[in-house]
Formats: structure tokens, C-alpha cells, sequence
């Protein structure tokens, strides 16, 4: 079967950033986190995949057709969330409900209805009375009331608090208990995706540093700390950027077995969290 | 059944969990023909990531534990009980010679040998 989201070469050129033909493949009844720091690129890619925005090269494929001559029926069959709240302020959720809801061909009130009670939703609320993780979890009611197959998401944890982040997650799993739905969504937030995500792809100053399964990503590579007087001219390649301080220095490794062969027990290896792993990646190609 | 798992273990989580369902088929807690939960619904209970648990399940079926039935699901594989006791009675044999060439290379005897031995059972 075709993935659900394929990109290939896709570019964007600002005054001041640039996309540089990036390549992101998602097959479906998987979720793909979408990870790197503020300005790399994350939002820009989004935005070009829902043809907000016009892209200078590449191509950009969800369910096997082409995401500009096909824009109208992919958009039917994506559930969008974005970070910030895009809606009317002054409307209620049941109001704003009936605008959305006429845009959509397979809107089921049903299931709107549902996700509004377990998310304890005030249906005659304005919207600019809802907090942000409920402004959240309406964009999300949406997002899941019409029968999506492709969820796509710009930053939905960011500013939401623990307890929502969570909640929002247990969805994302119960979406994909259908195989042939699948989830794209950025974060800065990596703890989020460390449980749940099958893939992550890392995004830097508009080039994709890496995409690869979770699993790969969390059990072979490894954060060493040891000795300073181990660094030297050779061996730094194997580092994927170093941290020096008085008494010693951290670096990453891609591949901890391999180090633990090549340092013994002079060496301490941890398992990275994801955030170290973007960290160092994105530390690295500042220095250079 | 329980599964339960570590996120801080250096054992991929995978691993945690075909240690774990081996043992509960060994064990018998989990009998023959028993369906398990599809590899999505395993993910969604422990909130981990589908390719872990399709891993998991793909190790265990290649181990001759299970099997998968496209369209169906995955089922507890019917076995030889005493194969697999004789099987797990190997690795506590083959563990043993590592540790008694250990304790030669440095002239331990026997009996400190079962000396530690004993200790060790006790703690664990």
C-alpha cells in the first residue's frame, strides 16, 4: 500500500530560511513525531502539506495523490489541529460547531458529541472563555468528527498542562487501533512521543536531521560520559557533538555498543531520552 | 495476565515484554490457543508505540511461542512443555559453565563454589 504522507524534495525559501528539500515518509496505523527546535522548520512543512502556503519545489503526496490538484478531497479525509486557536472568538463551541461541520461531506454529529462529553466540553461557551487545553481539545472534537484517516498536528502540547498532554496521547492510541489511520505531529515536547510515537523525524534549520523508528533511535544510541584525557583527534568523529566541562565531558554516540567496546569501563553509557538526542543534533550544527 | 514494563531498564522494552509473555506461557498462564491482545491494543493498554509491540509479537512467533493468523489475530502456539523446561534447563546450564570457568581461572573449589552458590539462591 502507498503511505498515507509522502514528501519528496520539498522546498521553501524565505528572506531568512529555508526549506531544504526535505523527505518524510509515513505508512498508516503509525504515528510519526515531528520533533526540533523553535524556527527549524516544523510549522513551514505543516502549513506547505495543507497548502497554506506555496511551496518552490518538491512534491507533497497524501493518500497517493498530489496535495495541491487533490487539495479539496485530501482535506476531507485530514483532521487538523494547530497550535493556535483558529476560530471564531465570539461564537459558542455549539456554533462554531455548525460552521465547521457544513465543510465537511462525512461529518458525524454523533461522534462530535461524544468527544465533547468525555472532554467535559461546555457546549454553549464562548470561545474565547475556554481555556487553552479545552480550546485544544475542541480543535481535536473537530479534528476526530469526520472521519479522518490522516491526523495531522502543529504543536497540540505545547502550553497544555500534564494531566491534558496525557489524555491527549490515550486518543493518538485509540486513533490508531484502526490500521489504516496514522498520525503526523510536531512537538518540542519530546517526553510526549518517547512512549508512544513508532517514528521520529528531526527536523533542523530546514534540513531533516533524522528519520527513524523510535525504538531504533531510544535502544542504539547512547549518551557517554567520561574522563577528558579519552577525547582526542580520532576519536571525536565518533561523538555526535561533545560537552566539555572541568571535570570531564558528555557526548552522544550512534551506536552504544560499539562505544562500550572502545572504552570498556572507563566510560558510563545512559540511555539518551529524546531530548538529549535533539539536543546534541541541533548543538552540533550550530558550532559548525 | 500481567505485563509490566520499565522505561528505565536497558532492556529494550520490546525484550521486557517477549521475556514476560514467555514466561507466563511456561508458566501456563497463558494456555494453549489462547488469543492475545492485537499488537495495537497492546500498545494503547501500556502506551507504547505499535512497532514495540509488532516487534515483540514477531520475536515471539519466530521463537515458536505463537502464532499469527493474518485477519485474526495472534494465538498462544500449542507446546511441548518438557521441550520448552529442557530448553530453559539449558541456559541455566550453559550460565553455570561461564561462571565455573570463571571460578577456575582463579582455583576456586567446589565447595566455595556451591558456597556462593547457595548465598545467591537465597538472595535473589
Amino acid at each position: 500500500m502507498e503511505p498515507i504522507l509522502e514528501i519528496k524534495g520539498l522546498r521553501k525559501s524565505f528572506k531568512d530560511f529555508s526549506l531544504k528539500g526535505i523527505d518524510i515518509t509515513l505508512e498508516r496505523g503509525y504515528i510519526m513525531g515531528f520533533i526540533g527546535p523553535n524556527g527549524a522548520g516544523k510549522t513551514t512543512t505543516i502549513k506547505l502539506i495543507m497548502n497554506l502556503m506555496k511551496k518552490d519545489g518538491g512534491v507533497i503526496k497524501v493518500f497517493g495523490l498530489d496535495n495541491v490538484k487533490h487539495e479539496l478531497d485530501i482535506k476531507q479525509k485530514i483532521g487538523f489541529v494547530y497550535d493556535e486557536n483558529n476560530y471564531y472568538e465570539e461564537l459558542t463551541i455549539s456554533e462554531m460547531k455548525r460552521i465547521v461541520a457544513s465543510f465537511y461531506k462525512t461529518w458525524d454529529d454523533n461522534a462530535f458529541n461524544k468527544y465533547i462529553g468525555e472532554f467535559k466540553l461546555p457546549l454553549n461557551k464562548r470561545i474565547k472563555n475556554l481555556s487553552k487545553g479545552m480550546k485544544m481539545k475542541f480543535s481535536l472534537a473537530v479534528a476526530l468528527s469526520h472521519d479522518a484517516d490522516l491526523l495531522i498536528m502543529d504543536e497540540p502540547t505545547s502550553g497544555l498542562d500534564p494531566l491534558v498532554r496525557r489524555e491527549l496521547l490515550e486518543i493518538l492510541s485509540q486513533i490508531i487501533q484502526d490500521e489504516n489511520k496514522a498520525v503526523f505531529f510536531s512537538t518540542h515536547i519530546t517526553s510526549d512521543l518517547e512512549k508512544i510515537a513508532d517514528y521520529v523525524t528531526l527536523i533542523n534549520d530546514g534540513e531533516i536531521i533524522l528519520s527513524l523508528e523510535k525504538d531504533e533511535l531510544m535502544n542504539t544510541y547512547g549518551l557517554v560520559r567520561g574522563g577528558k584525557e579519552l577525547l582526542n583527534d580520532v576519536n571525536s568523529k565518533d561523538f555526535i557533538d561533545i560537552r566539555e566541562n572541568q571535570f570531564g565531558f558528555e557526548a552522544l554516540v550512534k551506536d552504544k555498543n560499539q562505544a562500550r567496546k572502545a572504552y570498556k569501563d572507563k566510560i558510563i553509557i545512559e540511555k539518551p531520552s529524546l531530548e538529549d538526542i535533539m539536543l546534541y543534533y541541533t548543538r552540533r550544527c550550530r558550532n559548525v | 495476565m500481567n505485563i509490566i514494563i520499565s522505561n528505565q531498564s536497558d532492556k529494550p522494552i520490546y525484550e521486557q515484554i517477549t521475556d514476560q509473555m514467555k514466561n507466563l506461557i511456561i508458566n501456563g498462564e497463558l494456555s494453549e490457543s489462547e488469543l492475545l491482545p492485537s499488537i495495537r491494543n497492546l500498545a494503547k493498554e501500556l502506551q507504547i508505540s505499535v512497532i514495540t509491540t509488532k516487534r515483540a509479537y514477531e520475536e515471539l512467533e519466530r521463537d515458536g511461542y505463537i502464532v499469527s493468523i493474518p485477519g485474526k489475530g495472534s494465538y498462544v502456539k500449542p507446546q511441548n512443555k518438557e521441550l520448552l523446561k529442557e530448553a530453559r534447563i539449558r541456559i541455566v546450564e550453559d550460565k553455570m559453565a561461564e561462571a565455573i570457568s570463571a571460578a577456575k581461572t582463579i582455583d576456586m573449589s567446589l565447595e566455595e563454589l556451591q558456597e556462593i552458590l547457595r548465598l545467591l539462591y537465597e538472595e535473589v
